[in-house]
């Protein structure tokens, strides 16, 4: 394997387990290099979407750009590299499987298509890490990811990325969910980095489906971060609920969430909180609720500001020292645990977050 | 143990206590009635050190030391423990978080947590998805956890129905009987007294102290005639 030390600690970082033992599959690609793509579990798939396409060519008329056809999405198509990861009828994954996008050159840029498959009541976790190495300067990373969760499927997708402060991110994605299947998105950003643009769109296209997508991003000092999700209730007793934590330390973070409605019977909640710690720090929170049906529950709460006062003296009267108390709320605001990590994520993405 | 010296305290722009002095021994409990608005709670809190009560004249000693100025967190390390009247709620934080940061051992959060029937809520948030007689139950479980030798009240019974007052009236008089504490306590009902006899009580009307008798006295005598009379009263 062709990373160096210092990188590994890199990888790590974005809860890449380096060991595997914990692991139903495994992908790194560096710049436009594939390092390697292996799976630890029956009736699970990794490949370098390149490969996937050659081995299978219905991919290209089955999955490729057909998320974002569904949900009316543009997609850059001169891409290089990502993987393809399926999970296969009725299989149940132990352990996460986990991906990492690593930029290593200065200036490069990155850009991939992955594309995750969930048949028929397969249920998996996914864990992706992107990061950059020190000589990384001024990269770009554009990730095009599609999810498609059919029948009776789950997909738990965790995203964390960690760059630095001369990076700019787009991540764009669509994700479309058939009947019964329930699509959980986690995206944590807790790194500087210069720019970040999302806005993932999860279609619920059958009866019944779910979809909750949450977000915990930090930012910095002269970072731009517009970071939404948005959901589409397009079928009969859909629901969606979409989650969102914004800490700025003085960067900007602008925080969308809209749920559509466009079938009746269906119900969606929007959560949006952030805290200001440092003057300079701008957030911009953006609710959107939309329908176009009568029988539809609808909601969203939104707050922005600074820690309250009384939750810090509250802390403190109980002894804790001012200063501690106050990231003591910080990192309480952060929980992960509203994520809905199986217990080995969630231990180790904790580590990441109280590392902040 | 506590020595409050003619302090007058602002909130905001309005006076709200006006030059009040009190003393308190080791082991010995004070029980302050009045009406709503008087200023019972606004002096608990500045013994606590909490913001936006500002004391603008005077001094507050604990333990022979002048905590006026000091920081909240230094003022619990030296020994006072609050029982808030409302709370904040705190999302992220565990009540069982605070109760291991406070206690020594585990042993010691699973036996208070069972004898206040708080064991079923430690995995929650603070002050999150309680009701009211519950979070009177949170509250007066961290406040013990941090072993005070004054204890501040405020209300601690308000909210809380008969069983549960009786619960936690019990454990707080084990408190003090076992720790020899000195508590401060407001109270309205004076539910509370019939588990945590006080030695000294007090009447506060408008930021001043108007009476100062056995708390049982004072308690009788405000039921019968009202707290107009304690405005002319004969102990003032």
């Amino acid at each position: 394997m062709e990373i160096e030390k210092e990188e590994l600690k890199n990888l790590e970082k974005v809860g890449f387990d380096l060991e595997e033992k914990e692991r139903a599959g495994s992908f790194i690609q560096k710049d436009n290099e594939i390092l390697f793509s292996k799976v630890f579990q029956e009736g699970v798939e990794v490949l370098p979407i390149g490969k996937a396409i050659e081995k299978y060519p219905e991919i290209k008329e089955k999955y490729y750009g057909v998320s974002f056809k569904k949900t009316g999405k543009e997609f850059e198509k001169d891409t290089e590299g990502g993987y393809f990861i399926r999970v296969k009828k009725g299989v149940k994954t132990l352990f996460p499987v986990q991906a990492c996008l690593y930029l290593k050159s200065k200036k490069f840029r990155q850009k991939v298509h992955n594309i995750i498959v969930i048949e028929e009541d397969a249920s998996a976790y996914l864990i992706t890490g992107c990061t950059s190495a020190k000589e990384a300067e001024d990269a770009y990373h554009l990730g095009i990811s599609e999810f498609f969760i059919s029948k009776g499927g789950f997909l738990n997708f965790t995203m964390i990325h960690s760059w630095k402060e001369d990076i700019e991110v787009e991540p764009l994605s669509a994700a479309v969910v058939e009947e019964g299947g329930i699509f959980v998105s986690n995206y944590i950003s807790l790194k500087p980095v210069k720019k970040i643009v999302m806005y993932p769109t999860a279609l619920l296209e059958g009866e019944n489906s779910r979809a909750r997508v949450s977000s915990i991003i930090v930012s910095f000092k002269n970072s731009y971060q517009d970071i939404g999700s948005r959901c589409i209730l397009a079928n009969k007793n859909t629901s969606a609920e979409i989650i969102s934590r914004a800490v700025s330390y003085g960067g900007k973070i602008v925080a969308r969430g809209h749920i559509k409605a466009v079938s009746p019977m269906t119900r969606g909640h929007l959560e949006c909180r952030g805290l200001i710690i440092t003057e300079e720090g701008i957030i911009h929170a953006i609710p959107e609720l939309e329908t176009l049906y009568q029988d539809v529950e609808l909601s969203h709460e939104a707050a922005i500001g600074k820690i309250k006062k009384e939750e810090i003296e509250y802390l403190a009267s109980r002894g804790i020292p001012e200063e501690e108390a106050q990231a003591m709320i910080i990192r309480g605001f952060m929980n992960v645990e509203i994520l809905g990590l199986p217990e080995i994520l969630e231990k180790e993405i904790k580590k990441v977050t109280e590392k902040v | 143990m506590l020595k409050i010296e003619n302090i007058s305290v602002k909130g905001g722009d309005s006076l709200i206590i006006k030059d009040i002095s009190l003393f308190l021994n080791k082991n010995e409990r004070l029980v302050i009635f009045g009406p709503n608005g008087s200023g019972k709670s606004t002096l608990i809190k500045s013994i606590m050190g909490i913001s936006g009560y500002k004391v603008i004249k005077g001094r507050i000693i604990f333990e022979d030391k002048d905590i006026t100025d000091i920081p909240i967190s230094q003022r619990a390390k030296m020994g006072i423990g609050i029982m808030y009247q409302t709370p904040p709620k705190i999302y992220g934080i565990k009540i069982l978080q605070l109760g291991k940061y406070l206690a020594q051992n585990e042993e010691e959060i699973n036996q208070l947590a069972e004898k206040l029937k708080v064991d079923e809520f430690l995995r929650r948030d603070l002050n999150v998805d309680l009701s009211g007689g519950e979070i009177k139950r949170v509250e007066l479980f961290q406040v013990l956890l941090q072993k005070p030798k004054l204890l501040l009240l405020d209300e601690p019974e308000s909210g809380v129905d008969i069983e549960n007052i009786s619960i936690m009236g019990n454990v707080l008089n084990e408190y003090i009987k076992k720790t020899e504490c000195s508590a401060l306590i407001i109270t309205h009902t004076g539910y509370i007294l019939d588990y945590v006899e006080g030695e000294k009580g007090c009447v506060m009307m408008d930021g001043k102290i108007t009476c100062q008798s056995k708390p049982r006295i004072v308690f009788d005598m405000i039921k019968k005639y009202g707290y107009e009379k304690c405005e002319e009263c004969k102990w003032k």
